[in-house]
């Protein structure tokens, strides 16, 4: 059997499987061709080659073109602090800074980001030395089981910039002055990062006490 | 060590370390990312391959033929298992169904197989190969309709006799001044915990590790070696951190089990995760209930008569959601009656979920309450205070070890400013809400189970805990290192906690908010046995020597604890194993929950404002992650109240929104700022620590003081959770 | 996940035209829902042509006083931008109500206009389907479809669009343009830009092979009170119920257009000569077609109560 390894660009197999893609239908919803009779065979893995800036060094990797940045980080980088709630944009425990946003790392492929500066949970901070984050979770029980909780302080430190950047979010009361540090602002900017253990009421609290630690 | 008889004066009362709110000892591992689960050990073993489980695409029938030979001639495939090549494979004794379905197909989503390739993204796509041909059969999928046919399930261990009577319920209900007789539905819910059900599994020869998530490690060695007919000697589990369970990892799941047989079959190590579109219909849940209540009271607000009937569905062979049972203990009343009820649906399989039976029990009897008290013309607290017992209603003679439930109300009443509320029904609106204030009782069982750990202390005084128990997000390694750090008189500092690896002492493991009290003690048992052998080693008399500040001393002679150890590390083994003292004394946990909501006039949305429990539950080992398990617990409940519902397709038979963006749980905006109260209470009965669980209190009731604020803010009375908008909207008040 | 081949996009222009060369091509910019239903094998592209280097970021006005959103402009940016903010705050708050902060981050203008639709039997690859899978049915009919369309549905399909956005757009009168292989651009106005299900519910807009939007533009400011109420059972990150959008006159004339009711942003016209009458009148005309499920006929109300709201807010 052969190993990942041995699948390179130029090994991708091109013969007719037209039932492969079959849906040609919903391609043009999207705007584009229809895939009547693509002559790919299904599965075939196209490899490819991506340099990240990751937690400040580059990092090479050589992954299937499928991979997301999120199976990037945790499989090829064993960088496996981001997490895999749902692999769907709906939980937010990969959440990841990636040029100093915070994305869904879930939702985007690796070789989307060559180049790009990313910054997981293991680069804020480590056991020994911890991000503010990281510590007031730590210090207000921000957490129970854990799995979502990188997710939720990556998300936690882009989110404060996203207040200082004067973005709005959906309970600012005026759009047109700059958004303020509430409570308020922050459940709902925070809203994209669910933790089933509840620990909602201690990680405002955290991020809390971070912000006014940083006024 | 036997705990027979009530607890006297131990070390653990000296609550040096005991009783503090110290920040987690995993806190920073879990906050750096670099606390290990399942799917992330990398480092335990070399050449791990990717498996990917495929579901059945129908509820009920049977396999007519599975073509493989697509998904085998993908790229990097290595194995292909379904039941056809998977050897003879029994059911666990704690799965329903069986994990590897085929040809029979139980439930929707239900694995039928699983692919090995070499990376991810190979196994997920060959597995959309698979081809296979289904023959459905008809199915029962809606609990309303089999209702009827519902029969007395077998009693076990957990369940207590599906029909319990004392007095007479008929006439005492029927000659009642005040009656209310109402049904309340609660929906089936998921556990959806945030890290998916995951294992790597190796073999090495016939001996099989595997690394998973799974709250009760030595249920599922059993399980695991059951179902593949291996020995359990061969079976290792290790399972150090959990990314939540609230039941869904109580058992082994097809992630373990596909891990093993994918393994054994590519002759690799194999890893596997369900995908969160599979996990709802492939795992448990909590099964939905009808429940009928019926409460019967003289005019001064006496309860003369109490009955409380479930129903509730399940697969062949499966379990009842014990939804009746908090009500032959939580008021008095001479004359009652409980009844619990299971249909046969062929959904997936129901289990346990947080406090299962009281969380939907509690959410309808709470209601009932609220109702019943305001036919009565009483405020709802005082009626409960009316009604409260300090015996088991059903056997008067057995007390209850510790019953503070009206404490609990009257202070969370104080503190809430219930005084202030406005009992009258959609009378309070601020802007564009409608507010309203509601309360509920909250009641637990405290279990105690047999529970061992393994103690060693090094030359260099530190102390070592062993055991197989596992945290969840529970706090377990804490509150272990404090118990240890208690007994020995050391530093939390210098106490190291292993757990989750089968190769440790059998603990009671992590479910029905047992594993704090019985896991402890199980540490404290162990420890009286290594604080023996640390004085025999240095020459004192082990009822005179002191523990403390890292040394051993009796009278004017004091030996640094690391002197024991100086030449050879001191192990010491033990469990805590129970008497009839739970026989002799009802043990349960109490509390108060308050909720203020409001309710937009216009849109009927409900959002929380406020939120309070209080709590009595022994002595709690640490106040803060004793909080957070009581606010987490709230905020499910909270979900149960306002959202959570999977939704039943009758015809095609499972759960439709399966998925986190279908099944919506409460998220940081939904969540109000929560307060927690603890009493002051000891329970000398429940073990050594004194202590009693506290992880499934909060979300006992909850729901119902969701449900009894919605009543007060708008005068809708729903019975049928969620509470979704549409239930209130054309109901609401009219508004100026 | 079905295997693709890869590609950076050089410009539009060239974009459309390699489209219209490999069959089987998609765009992808923020990849927030492609990659979501690739994953699942309900697209299954086998090429892709990354978009996002593209000189399409941008927020400029226009000649008449508008203002031309380029296609790949992050959802955060577009409800951030002061002109947005002050002009046409409609959209920044439908934007805002929309997904969550992480997604808004990744999310472009032209791909928030594709999204397709929640439908659970759509996502489900075991059910039948008309949109995935043409001529398969609609398990959505008789099923869970508390969710789904009131009005404009057919025997064919009664899903909805979840697009925020796009409701904000509609009401708006935002104009689509785009870029085709032959190079030719064209602009579409956003009432022609979704269609409804009718008996081909797979064909969700009017784009053509290959082409590629590269920018919405919003005509100039109208003023008034611009109100989005989005109406769901949790407080965030969750699908609309319904939603409504409404631009409210000192006069008290306007327009509405209300999301989570059918196939496309819900607008009709006529209805809104109906607003100085107040929200059932204009409900009335607006959903006077809706065909609601068992399940679904509380949406019919919950427009009429929302838009009463709404129009009270404007008053205020």
């Amino acid at each position: 059997m052969p190993s990942s390894s041995d699948f390179t660009r130029r090994d991708v197999l091109i013969v007719g499987a037209a039932s492969v893609v079959a849906t040609a239908a919903p391609n043009i919803a999207h705007g584009q061709v229809p895939a009547s009779a693509a002559p790919i065979i299904a599965g075939a893995p196209v490899m490819s080659k991506v340099s990240l800036n990751v937690n400040g060094g580059i990092r090479e990797v050589e992954l299937d073109m499928r991979a997301t940045l999120l199976d990037a980080l945790r499989e090829n980088l064993q960088l496996t602090g981001t997490k895999k709630g749902c692999d769907h944009g709906q939980c937010g425990a990969c959440t990841v800074i990636v040029n100093g946003r915070r994305i869904n790392s879930c939702l985007t492929l690796a070789v989307m980001h060559q180049g790009e500066t990313i910054t997981t949970i293991e680069g804020l901070g480590t056991p020994d030395n911890l991000h503010p984050m990281q510590a007031a979770f730590i210090k207000h029980d921000g957490y129970q089981c854990g799995y979502c909780t990188p997710g939720q302080i990556c998300s936690a430190v882009a989110m404060l910039e996203e207040i200082k950047a004067g973005i709005p979010s959906h309970v600012s009361t005026d759009l047109t002055s700059a958004p303020q540090d509430t409570n308020e602002e922050y459940r709902e900017r925070m809203s994209g990062n669910i933790c089933r253990c509840g620990a909602y009421s201690n990680i405002v609290e955290a991020i809390t006490e971070v912000a006014e630690g940083r006024a | 060590m036997k705990f027979d008889t009530p607890a006297t004066t131990n070390p653990i009362d000296q609550l040096k370390v005991i009783g503090k709110p110290t920040d987690r000892i995993d806190g920073p591992l879990k906050t750096t990312g670099t606390a290990p689960y399942a799917y992330e050990r990398h480092d335990v073993v070399q050449n791990q391959a990717y498996g990917y489980m495929v579901g059945s695409a129908i509820a009920k029938g049977r396999i007519a033929s599975i073509d493989v030979k697509a998904a085998k001639a993908a790229p990097g495939v290595l194995a292909i298992v379904t039941a056809d090549n998977a050897g003879k494979l029994a059911k666990g004794s704690f799965n329903t169904a069986k994990l590897l379905g085929g040809p029979d197909i139980e439930h929707y989503h239900q694995a039928i197989a699983v692919v090995v390739a070499e990376t991810f993204e190979q196994a997920r796509t060959a597995a959309n190969l698979v081809r296979i041909d289904y023959v459905p059969t008809k199915g029962v999928f809606e609990l309303a309709a089999a209702k009827d046919s519902a029969k007395a399930p077998e009693a076990n261990a957990f369940s207590g006799p599906p029909d319990t009577a004392a007095g007479d319920f008929a006439g005492a209900f029927a000659a009642a001044p005040v009656q209310l007789d109402a049904v309340y539905t609660t929906p089936d819910h998921a556990h959806v915990m945030m890290e998916p059900h995951a294992s790597i599994a190796a073999w090495n020869g016939d001996k099989l590790t595997i690394w998973t998530s799974n709250q009760m490690i030595a249920w599922g060695v059993g399980d695991v070696a059951k179902t593949l007919g291996i020995p359990v000697e061969n079976v290792r589990l290790d399972s150090p951190f959990i990314g939540g369970g609230f039941g869904g990892k109580l058992f082994v799941r097809s992630d373990a089990l596909l891990a093993a047989l994918g393994a054994r079959a590519a002759g690799r190590p194999v890893k596997v995760a369900l995908p969160r579109p599979l996990m709802i219909n492939n795992t448990t849940h909590r099964p939905a209930t009808i429940q009928r209540i019926r409460i019967g009271a003289a005019r001064d607000g006496k309860i003369t008569a109490i009955g409380h009937e479930t129903w509730s569905g399940d697969l062949p062979g499966g379990g009842a959601e014990l939804a009746a049972n908090q009500t032959r203990l939580l008021y008095a009343g001479a004359n009652r009656m409980t009844a619990t009820r299971l249909a046969v649906l062929d959904l997936p399989e129901g289990n346990a979920m947080r406090a299962p039976g009281e969380a939907p029990g509690m959410m309808a009897l709470e209601i009932a309450m609220d109702e019943m008290a305001e036919k009565l013309g009483l405020d709802p607290i005082e009626f409960r205070a009316l009604n409260d017992t300090q015996v088991d209603p059903e056997h008067p003679e057995r007390p209850f070890s510790q019953r503070q439930l009206v404490e609990c109300m009257r202070i969370g009443a104080e503190r809430f400013g219930w005084s202030k509320r406005n009992p009258k029904p959609g009378s309070v609106r601020e802007g564009r809400w409608f507010v309203g204030t509601g309360v509920a009782a909250a009641f637990r069982n405290n279990l105690l189970t047999k529970s061992a750990a393994r103690v060693r202390l090094d030359g260099r005084g530190t102390v070592t805990v062993e055991t197989d128990m596992t945290d969840i997000g529970t706090g377990t390694y804490t509150i272990i290192g404090q118990t240890a750090a208690e007994m020995m008189g050391v530093p939390l500092e210098k106490v190291v906690v292993r757990l989750g690896d089968s190769s440790f002492p059998v603990s009671a493991g992590s479910g029905g908010q047992w594993g704090a009290n019985n896991s402890t003690a199980g540490v404290y048992a162990a420890c009286v046995k290594l604080r023996e052998a640390v004085a025999q080693k240095l020459g004192f008399n082990s009822e005179e020597a002191v523990f403390a500040d890292a040394s051993v001393r009796a009278g004017n002679r004091s030996v640094p604890l690391a002197e024991a150890a100086r030449d050879k590390e001191i192990i010491a083994e033990d469990a805590i194993e129970y008497g009839d003292l739970d026989k002799k004394y009802q043990q349960s946990t109490f509390g108060a929950h308050f909720v203020e909501v409001g309710v937009d006039v216009a849109t009927a949305e409900v959002r929380l404002r406020r939120m309070l429990a209080v709590c009595a539950a022994g002595r709690i080992l640490n106040p803060k992650s004793a909080r957070s398990q009581v606010i987490g617990a709230m905020t499910m409940g909270a979900g149960a109240a306002l959202m959570e519902e999977l939704a039943v397709d009758k015809r095609l038979g499972f759960f439709v929104n399966h998925d986190l963006a279908g099944y919506e749980v409460p998220v940081h905006a939904d969540i109000p700022h929560q307060d927690v109260i603890f009493l002051e209470e000891t329970d000398p009965i429940s073990s050594p620590m004194k202590a009693k669980g506290v992880g499934e209190l909060g979300i006992c009731g909850v729901g119902a003081a969701v449900a009894n604020a919605i009543y007060n803010a708008t005068g809708v009375r729903v019975r049928d959770y969620p509470i979704t908008l549409d239930k209130l909207l054309t109901e609401l008040p009219q508004t100026g | 996940m079905k295997s693709f081949t890869y590609e950076k996009a050089t410009s539009a222009a060239d974009a459309a035209a390699a489209a219209a060369r490999k069959e089987g091509t998609k765009f992808i910019a923020g990849g927030t829902n492609l990659l979501d239903l690739m994953k699942l094998e309900i697209e299954t592209p086998t090429h892709l042509i990354d978009v996002n280097g593209l000189d399409l970021d941008k927020i400029e006005p226009t000649q008449d006083g508008g203002l031309r959103i380029g296609a790949l402009v992050r959802n955060t940016d577009l409800a951030a931008n002061e002109r947005v903010r002050r002009d046409y705050g409609l959209l920044s708050r439908a934007l805002l109500a929309g997904a969550s902060g992480q997604l808004r981050n990744r999310a472009t203008t032209a791909g928030n206009l594709l999204q397709r639709t929640r439908c659970p039997y759509f996502y489900d690859t075991n059910q039948r389907c008309n949109k995935r899978q043409p001529g398969s049915g609609c398990a959505a009919i008789g099923g869970i479809n508390r969710q789904l369309a009131v009005v404009g549905a057919s025997e064919a399909c009664i899903a909805t669009n979840p697009s925020d956005m796009a409701v904000a757009m509609r009401a708006l009168d935002a104009t689509v343009e785009t870029v085709r292989p032959d190079g030719a651009t064209r602009t579409i106005p956003i009432a022609e830009f979704h269609r409804l299900p009718g008996d081909t519910p797979h064909i969700e807009t009017t784009l053509t092979a290959g082409e590629l939007i590269t920018a919405v533009t919003l005509p100039k400011p109208v003023g008034g009170k611009q109100i989005y109420r989005k109406v769901r059972d949790r407080a965030s990150y969750a699908f609309a119920l319904i939603s409504v959008g409404a631009i409210v006159q000192p006069d008290g004339s306007g327009r509405v257009a209300v999301g989570g009711v059918a196939h496309k942003p819900w607008r009709v016209e006529a209805a809104e000569a109906e607003m100085p009458r107040g929200a059932q009148a204009v409900t009335e005309r607006l959903l006077a077609d809706a065909k609601p499920t068992e399940e679904n006929g509380f949406k019919i109300p919950l427009v009429e109560r929302t838009l009463g709201a709404v129009l009270t807010e404007a008053r205020g």
